[in-house]
């Protein structure tokens, strides 16, 4: 298995990717203003997304090796990750309650007295640490959906728009027969297909998501393609993969970042209803609210399992919200309407 | 306008047909009819008994149309049986499917109507209020509570009722049905809610923007101009010249009503139609799975249409040529 060093590269790619991006921004007089009066507007919610992404990545950076703080020896053996470390062998046999010191059915004392800030959940694990890899799941649903939804869509959103008649039928059909299909129902039906596993989720969420941004990006391409500066590039012989690439695509890309951002909380809510039905993906807050639907009605009840995963998923889903609005505002001053 | 209708109708037909066919894609091509009969069997069963199933179920025809089996193939097989409602029997249990729908859309529909007719009556209101507030804090608190009401996951509004209001407060039955009116009441009282406050936030976010960009018009400015009172403005300028926005939100939802809630009527156990394609997803009952987004599409694909009919009717200014 070496699945970590997957991990770690995608980490390493991401790294690159942000310092690129950064890179770019400051050259650019328009992404770099806009840059900054989001922060002015939305300090908070950015530091929180921030904070998030910096748990994901901690949880994604795994070595094999090093000491295992419970004693256990096949842990030795398998890749952790940061927080594995941190959080190394903090088993314990049941549920305890937050910061408690005996456990909580039973009144037996715990290995770790006073050591679980949220508690343990049913088979003792720590709640503070599941909570914590949840942003990783949380995170990759919304990446890797997006990187395949949004590609996609302007592949065939801009075609469509640009070169117009069979391929705009086309697309325009296939567009019309997915949004005909509601939503959750296809999400379903395609993961039922595929199989259940992380990929597959992924996937239907991307199938499902696509048609929205196409829609948007083929109008968009629409409405460049008509403007002078197209037909000068045209008139001056450029070729059209250089117009599609130079002129059209970079004035798509504030869409791009917006689709981005408002999708995100979306496919983040979608895979906890998903969860719900079972067929979401391993370790997410989903998962982690559907375990604990029962707890509420145990008595004494256990509610930190489920308030720990509930908060956890609308902190990040809040900020993301905000983030998402005050960039509307920034990089669209027409305000492109609510997409529902 | 009969011409319209039927051209309409037509791209409506079209649609459908390439709804049935990604359906055939995702569920003959990329699980086969062996996966299905696996699943409902079970890994280790010998292959005479998977055939066997395969008969039974109607999957033992080739899957594609071949030279001399023009029609006698899983491909025209499945567009036939779909087009005549023609369901079969489920994979997991063997109960014929069109009489379980018709069983379950009866209290979909208990649910999903109240549900929806409560949705537009809280939230258009709400909305004009805000949008009548607009640019004072009223409005800017209204957003911000928009937002916060649409970043709590629906599982979170249901179980955290179910334990308030059904546990804690003992108003209402945690969950069941009855077919008996008097009785469901209560029993739907608290998916309702649960169903309107999770759709509250992003409606008035959505009425709202609608709202605001009509009162943005020069019209409204006009109207303001030779004196009309803000309260007229936003019944008799905004509201109704907003319709066509809403329509198309609001038409497009009814189709959907006799498809139910797949979480609150699994949760809440009332047996519709969301139900069934919940219990459809835990027994990997695919022939099930398959009808419901059949169906799903159809309803939709009709309110597509009834949208477009019904701009003709609030605006004079569409015509259907």
């Amino acid at each position: 298995m070496e699945s970590h060093l997957i991990s770690n590269g995608i980490v390493l790619v991401m790294l690159f990717g942000t310092a690129a991006t950064i890179w770019a921004v400051r050259r650019s007089r328009l992404w770099s203003s806009a840059f900054v009066s989001l922060w002015h507007r939305r300090r908070l919610a950015l530091l929180v997304t921030a904070v998030y992404v910096g748990v994901a990545l901690l949880d994604s950076v795994a070595w094999v090796g090093g000491d295992s703080l419970g004693g256990d020896t096949v842990s030795l053996h398998e890749a952790r990750s940061v927080i594995d470390r941190v959080f190394g062998g903090s088993q314990e046999k049941s549920y305890s309650a937050p910061l408690a010191t005996t456990e909580f059915y039973g009144g037996r004392g715990l290995r770790y007295p006073g050591g679980h800030w949220l508690g343990t959940d049913m088979i003792g694990r720590d709640v503070f640490y599941l909570t914590l890899k949840g942003a990783r799941v949380a995170l990759l649903i919304g990446g890797l959906t997006s990187l395949i939804a949004i590609p996609l869509a302007l592949l065939f959103g801009i075609s469509a728009g640009y070169f117009g008649g069979r391929i705009d039928d086309v697309v325009f059909f296939l567009m019309t027969t997915l949004a005909s299909m509601p939503g959750l129902l296809l999400l379903i039906a395609l993961i039922m297909v595929m199989g259940k596993s992380t990929l597959a989720v992924c996937v239907a969420l991307a199938v499902t998501g696509w048609v929205g941004f196409c829609r948007v990006s083929r109008g968009e391409t629409l409405k460049l393609r008509e403007l002078e500066f197209v037909s000068a590039a045209r008139a001056l012989g450029v070729s059209e993969f250089q117009i599609l690439t130079r002129h059209i695509l970079p004035n798509l890309m504030h869409l791009v970042i917006i689709t981005f951002v408002l999708m995100f909380s979306g496919l983040v809510l979608s895979e906890a209803i998903l969860s719900w039905l079972g067929i979401g993906v391993d370790g997410s807050w989903g998962q982690m609210i559907d375990q604990a639907r029962n707890e509420l009605s145990r008595d004494p009840i256990v509610w930190w399992n489920i308030a720990a995963s509930g908060a956890a998923l609308f902190g990040l889903i809040l900020a993301v919200n905000f983030v998402g609005d005050a960039l509307r505002d920034v990089l669209d001053p027409r305000t492109v309407k609510d997409e529902k | 306008m009969g011409a319209y209708v039927i051209r309409r109708l037509g791209y409506g037909a079209i649609v459908v047909f390439g709804v049935l066919f990604l359906l055939f894609i995702l569920f003959f091509t990329v699980t086969s009819p062996d996966d299905i009969a696996r699943k409902a069997l079970g890994e280790r069963v010998p292959p005479a008994v998977v055939e066997q199933w395969k008969i039974n179920h109607g999957y033992d025809k080739p899957l594609f149309p071949a030279p001399g089996q023009w029609a006698d193939n899983m491909l025209v097989e499945h567009y036939r049986r779909m087009l005549t409602f023609d369901f079969g029997r489920s994979d997991a249990d063997d109960t014929p499917i069109l009489e379980r729908i018709r069983k379950g859309m009866g209290p979909s529909l208990a649910l999903t109507i109240p549900l929806f007719v409560l949705s537009l009556l809280v939230a258009i209101p709400l909305a004009l209020l805000v949008a009548f507030f607009r640019e004072t804090y009223i409005d800017r608190a209204g957003v911000i509570l928009a937002v916060l009401a649409m970043s709590v996951s629906v599982l979170l509004y249901i179980i955290g009722a179910q334990y308030l209001v059904g546990k804690v407060l003992h108003w209402f039955p945690i969950s069941g049905f009855d077919s008996n009116p008097q009785v469901v009441v209560r029993f739907l009282a608290l998916p309702i809610m649960i169903g309107v406050a999770n759709g509250l936030g992003g409606d008035i976010r959505f009425y709202r923007t609608v709202f605001l960009e009509e009162s943005n018009t020069d019209y409204v400015r006009t109207a303001r101009a030779k004196g009309c009172g803000e309260v007229r403005i936003m019944s008799r300028h905004v509201f109704r010249n907003s319709l066509i926005p809403l329509l198309t939100r609001i038409v497009v939802a009814i189709p959907f009503l006799f498809t139910g809630s797949l979480l609150l009527e699994s949760f809440f156990g009332i047996p519709g139609l969301g139900a069934i394609t919940v219990d459809a997803i835990q027994g990997n009952d695919f022939s099930v799975l398959r009808t419901m987004v059949y169906i799903g599409s159809l309803l939709f694909v009709v309110g597509q249409i009834l949208t477009d009919l019904s701009y003709a009717l609030v605006d004079p200014r569409v015509r259907l040529e």
